[in-house]
């Protein structure tokens, strides 16, 4: 693969002798798996256009970094480190699992894992307690990727004894010595993270990847909704549809609405009233179909529906 | 014990060996790892062969994936120790019971003075014999 003519093609980056180079591209894709996981992503996740195509960029850059080892041309590790902004609940948990495991089948971390952590598993109660918990958090996520979410909470400006600053330390530390061993994602809401960023810059300039989670359309949110219901093998009745579509519209005009999360409670919800309707009325035998079945009523008994007439509390 | 070329403690895995590379150490947590055992690093300057507990190095390293996270404790306790004597424990508690399954000296001090051996008369012309180690004449901290 290394042979002296395909490192002039590569220098030369002459479109029309770059076939050889693109045979080793196509090769290396099939050999790595990443397409399954990218196509995963893409059935998985509704929406999040702009997330989908950043990870396809990275993805694309670490491929090509690792052929570009494979004929000789160095340009050290690239930087990994990556920080997630967005509104709860669309989806960076889910993003950031996904990310472990493309790093992994690319070779840029051994074991694949996530480990998430908030402020509390890493910073201590008293003097020297913050130390080895920071250190216990990233031990355990080496080989995989770290996953800190609500990372700005680890500084504090109001109070200058806080122990936080003493785990954005060693967290930077280790984040830019042991880069073959962990990757570091930081998540949580963009403009909280940004004013961190700005009073942190060492934490700024080591992270290489910004990637921003938009919010959910209402269209969007409805195919998350069918795709939840279908992963639990329930199953919308005609009328529950457009009590659906209504709930969607309600839920995010009202406050503390957390996306995809916001969703998943609210069939949680309907599947608990699905379940006292079946158990109240308690007559006859039931159907498969009974069973899987969310109703109109199940959905339109929601506090949703109630407030925005009585404008009461939620 | 005093008779081995080089004067070397020999306790515990490999002793007999060459002193393991980082890359051969990796490898053997990574095998200790896998088994799902807890790796612990410890040191001591007394280096009596019934001396059992060593000072722990932190605490033993559960739910571990990787081995570069017990590796970098390592290079820590050596950092922090670097005359003494410093072993990585895989400890297993899959079964319910805990035992070592694994031990092996990753840290030596420059100069091991090694053991005398000490006799002790005793009633009837009864000798009693036990080994001495030379280091532990200086009081802790300065044997090395």
């Amino acid at each position: 693969m290394a042979n002296p003519t395909d490192r002039q093609t590569l220098s030369a980056a002459a479109p029309a002798a770059a076939e050889g180079a693109a045979v080793d591209l196509e090769a290396a894709f099939c050999d790595s798996h990443v397409a399954e996981v990218l196509d995963a992503l893409d059935r998985d996740l509704v929406g999040l256009k702009p997330v989908k195509t950043r990870i396809r960029e990275i993805a694309a850059l670490l491929l090509v970094e690792k052929l570009r080892r494979q004929v000789g041309l160095e340009a050290g590790p690239p930087a990994l480190h990556m920080c997630f902004t967005g509104n709860p609940g669309t989806g960076k948990t889910t993003v950031a699992l996904r990310m472990a495991e493309i790093l992994h089948r690319l070779g840029y971390v051994r074991k694949g894992h996530l480990v998430a952590v908030t402020r509390d598993d890493l910073v201590g109660q008293y003097i020297g307690h913050t130390a080895p918990k920071t250190r216990e958090a990233l031990k355990k996520a080496m080989g995989g990727v770290l996953f800190i979410d609500e990372a700005y909470y680890l500084y504090r400006p109001e109070n200058e004894r806080d122990y936080g600053q003493e785990a954005i330390e060693i967290l930077l530390q280790v984040m830019e010595s042991q880069r073959d061993d962990l990757v570091v994602i930081l998540a949580g809401y963009k403009d909280r993270m940004d004013r961190f960023f700005e009073s942190n810059p060492g934490m700024s300039s080591r992270i290489a990847h910004h990637i921003d989670f938009p919010d959910y359309s209402a269209e969007e949110l409805y195919a998350i909704a069918e795709l939840m219901l279908e992963r639990m093998q329930y199953r919308l009745a005609e009328p529950a549809r457009a009590a659906l579509r209504e709930y969607i519209e309600l839920r995010r005009a009202r406050p503390h609405f957390a996306n995809a999360r916001s969703i998943r409670n609210a069939l949680d919800r309907a599947r608990l009233r699905q379940a006292s309707r079946l158990f109240e009325r308690r007559t006859g035998r039931l159907t498969k179909d009974d069973l899987a079945a969310i109703c109109a009523e199940d959905i339109r008994a929601s506090r949703v529906f109630r407030s925005s007439e009585e404008e009461g509390a939620p | 014990m005093m008779t081995n070329t080089g004067n070397r403690i020999t306790q515990g895995q490999f002793s007999f060996l060459p002193d393991l590379t980082d890359a051969q150490i990796t490898a053997q947590i990574e095998y200790a790892l896998k088994q799902g055992w807890a790796v612990s690093v410890e040191y001591t300057d007394d280096p009596h062969p019934r001396n059992t507990y060593w000072e722990m190095f932190g605490n033993p390293m559960f739910d571990l994936k990787d081995p570069a996270g017990i590796l970098m404790e390592i290079n820590e306790c050596r950092k922090t120790f670097p005359n003494h004597y410093v072993r990585v424990t895989a400890f297993d508690s899959t079964k319910g019971w805990e035992t070592p399954r694994m031990s092996y000296i990753v840290n030596r001090p420059r100069k091991e003075p090694g053991f005398g051996l000490v006799r002790q008369e005793a009633g009837g012309r009864q000798i009693r014999y036990t080994v001495h180690s030379y280091a532990t004449d200086k009081p802790e901290g300065e044997r090395y």
